[in-house]
């Protein structure tokens, strides 16, 4: 589920529910780490109902400013509406849960 | 880092193209590393920043990004338009590229380790687009705002900073002044090597802007707050210091431009770019006698600079016109530049940055500050402004006619009292107050490098201009105006009255003459007569004798010579 893409495309096929873009720039370790925590929450969470796709600034620089990416990874929920931003290797999965309105922000300490 | 190596004579610069700002730190900003400017809200840091990135872009050929973390790019556009900047025709030449960073901590969730890559990559793709040289990053405090971990932030922009460095791009940072340090994270000063601090005082309900170079890595540079100006024209930096005594001196004598006054001086005139004090009370003529001296210059063609904070330029042409000078002729001829402004519009530092900034641009040969004492303030302040006034105009060689209001009552005022001393020449005008009447006297009390009358002298406004009069001076002092011409009037009655005399007793003596002549004749016409009596008894005397010679002979002939 997760593609590669050198341009932010909408999806060709049957909209899934939840389309999803990470952001890296290069194969840090930040970067991967993200990658790793982003694919075993999707498949925990979102159950199947998800598109992912990988931008990488490093190759292509242009794509940065068009989400407002600074910090790296970004993790933008691109559907549904409203737009989502999550920084960092995602390895707080309360907050990603937060973050992708899984769970309400309330029930955070 | 080429920079290192290049490092070794003195510091590269960038030149920002702002006025006087690459006086003052002596070619610019260091090239290739990054400068912060720091200041409250209002400064003008934003408008710096843009100067120097368009500058670069239009002077000095050097691309540069502008990354705004506040105003979105059509917004820059506006507001540099108002300045007159034409960005967006920039950014279509490719000359300037502009990235809006947007900052919204409410849409941003963070969960992990981050780094800011994004913007370095970001910052990259815009410096690579179009070979960028300069970068502006505004206003840096935007990121702490939109992100939580001030750990991450404060290493990312070390790294930043570092990062910029490596690149050798010349960046220009701006941030927010903190309370009680240059800005409010306390870091950027430190990771900049070079801190320009921005500043926008108001005192006493006068704001002024200032500008102090606070640190600069590796290069000497002025230490002093300098004024500075935003105006239509863009921002300009004034470096209105005490510049040393070493100035070119002329030998050229320049006209007052009132005759009787250029005859008070042995020369003729006032040395070239030498200094005047006008000082007088109210009423005295002092912008009248400023009026004639620009016109006087204008006519010999010299650019003549007046700067009036008392009256607007309209009233000082009508007003000269009273007295026979048009001064507006010359105002469109170009000659002539008016600059009227309030005291109160601007503080002393303001005055002197703006005056500075208008002279270097007009390049006038004469100027003239009406009156010096409409500046109020402390009296240091007021000293100290004269005289970088007076050294900014010595400086170029420039004439300098300064007036001053004396209070009637005050023998010297302080400021009159300090400044005399800078002064190459002081010209008095005092009235005098007599016989019900009010006259004006000048004099000169000094007139550095040339003697001059010390004669008081009378002087009239006329329709022709200010002329001078000798004045009377008499046993009872010097008299003036109706006092005068009553004096000379009765000098006149008294001429005229012994020439009568003269007349009477020339006559007289001619019929004296004409008398004893007549004597003479009369004398004369005795002895003639009496001489004429005498001839004819000799004759008769002769006759006679003849005649007894005759009658003895005749007897001795009757009687023969009977003896």
């Amino acid at each position: 589920m997760i593609t590669s893409s050198a341009e932010p495309r909408e999806s060709a096929t049957e909209p899934k529910r939840y389309h999803l873009r990470l952001y890296v720039a290069g194969q840090t370790t930040k970067s991967l780490m993200a990658i790793h925590n982003l694919k075993s929450f999707c498949e925990t969470h979102l159950n199947g109902e998800y598109e992912i796709e990988l931008i990488d600034l490093v190759e292509n620089p242009r794509l940065a400013a068009g989400d407002q990416i600074l910090a790296i990874p970004t993790l933008v929920r691109r559907l549904p509406e409203p737009l989502k931003r999550i920084i960092g290797d995602l390895s707080n999965t309360e907050k990603v849960l937060v973050g992708l309105d899984l769970q309400p922000r309330a029930k955070l300490p | 880092m080429p920079l290192e190596t290049a490092q070794t004579a003195s510091l590269p610069k960038t030149p920002t193209g702002i006025a006087g700002f690459d006086e003052i730190t002596l070619g610019g900003l260091p090239t290739g590393r990054p400068t912060l400017i720091c200041g409250a809200a209002g400064c003008g840091k934003t408008l710096f920043a843009a100067t120097f990135l368009v500058n670069g872009a239009t002077l000095y050929g050097e691309p540069g990004v502008f990354i705004s973390f506040e105003e979105r790019a059509q917004d820059l556009a506006a507001n540099f338009a108002s300045l007159g900047y034409d960005f967006e025709a920039l950014v279509a030449a490719g000359t300037i590229a502009v990235d809006h960073v947007h900052v919204e901590r409410s849409e941003i969730e963070e969960s992990g380790d981050y780094d800011l890559e994004g913007l370095f990559v970001r910052i990259g793709y815009a410096v690579d687009s179009i070979g960028a040289k300069r970068v502006v990053l505004d206003t840096i405090e935007s990121l702490f705002s939109g992100f939580n971990d001030a750990a991450i932030l404060r290493a990312e922009l070390r790294r930043l900073f570092g990062w910029l460095k490596d690149r050798g791009l010349t960046a220009v940072i701006t941030g927010e002044r903190g309370e009680g340090q240059l800005t409010r994270q306390g870091l950027e000063e430190y990771i900049s090597d070079c801190v320009i601090l921005l500043d926008n005082r108001v005192i006493d309900q006068i704001a002024t802007r200032r500008l102090r170079v606070v640190k600069y890595r590796g290069s000497a540079h002025g230490t002093n707050e300098y004024p500075f100006l935003i105006d239509a024209e863009g921002i300009s930096v004034l470096p209105v210091t005490s510049s040393g005594l070493n100035r070119p001196v002329s030998n050229e004598i320049i006209s007052t431009g009132i005759a009787g006054l250029d005859a008070m001086l042995r020369n003729g005139g006032f040395f070239r770019g030498s200094s005047l004090l006008l000082s007088g009370v109210a009423g005295t003529g002092k912008t009248t006698v400023s009026a004639s001296f620009v016109n006087a210059a204008c006519a010999r063609g010299e650019r003549c600079m007046f700067f009036v904070f008392e009256e607007s330029a309209e009233e000082v042409c009508r007003n000269a016109l009273s007295i026979g000078l048009e001064l507006q002729q010359w105002v469109d001829a170009g000659l002539l530049r008016f600059e009227a402004a309030r005291p109160s519009l601007f503080g002393l530092e303001m005055h002197l940055a703006r005056m500075h900034r208008d002279v270097d641009r007009f390049k006038p040969s004469v100027v003239v500050v009406d009156p010096i004492s409409a500046f109020r303030g402390p009296e240091t302040d007021v000293h100290a402004t004269l005289l970088r006034m007076v050294d900014l105009l010595k400086s170029r060689g420039i004439t300098a006619l300064f007036t001053s209001l004396r209070s009637a009552s005050a023998e010297l005022e302080g400021t009159e009292q300090a400044l005399s001393s800078l002064m190459d020449s002081w010209i008095k005008l005092v009235d005098v107050e007599a016989n019900g009447e009010r006259n004006r006297v000048l004099y000169i009390i000094k007139s550095r490098g040339s003697s001059h009358s010390n004669q008081v002298r009378e002087y009239r406004m006329t329709d022709h201009g200010i002329e001078l009069i000798h004045a009377y001076i008499g046993p009872e002092g010097v008299l003036t105006g109706t006092a005068r011409l009553a004096q000379e009037a009765r000098e006149e009655a008294a001429t005229v009255r012994r020439q009568q005399e003269i007349n009477q007793r020339a006559r007289e003596l001619a019929r004296r003459r004409a008398g004893l002549e007549r004597q003479i004749a009369d004398l004369q016409a005795a002895i003639e007569a009496e001489s004429d009596e005498a001839q004819s008894l000799s004759r008769e005397e002769q006759a006679r004798t003849a005649t007894l010679a005759e009658g003895r002979a005749a007897i001795a002939a009757r009687r023969g010579f009977a003896e």
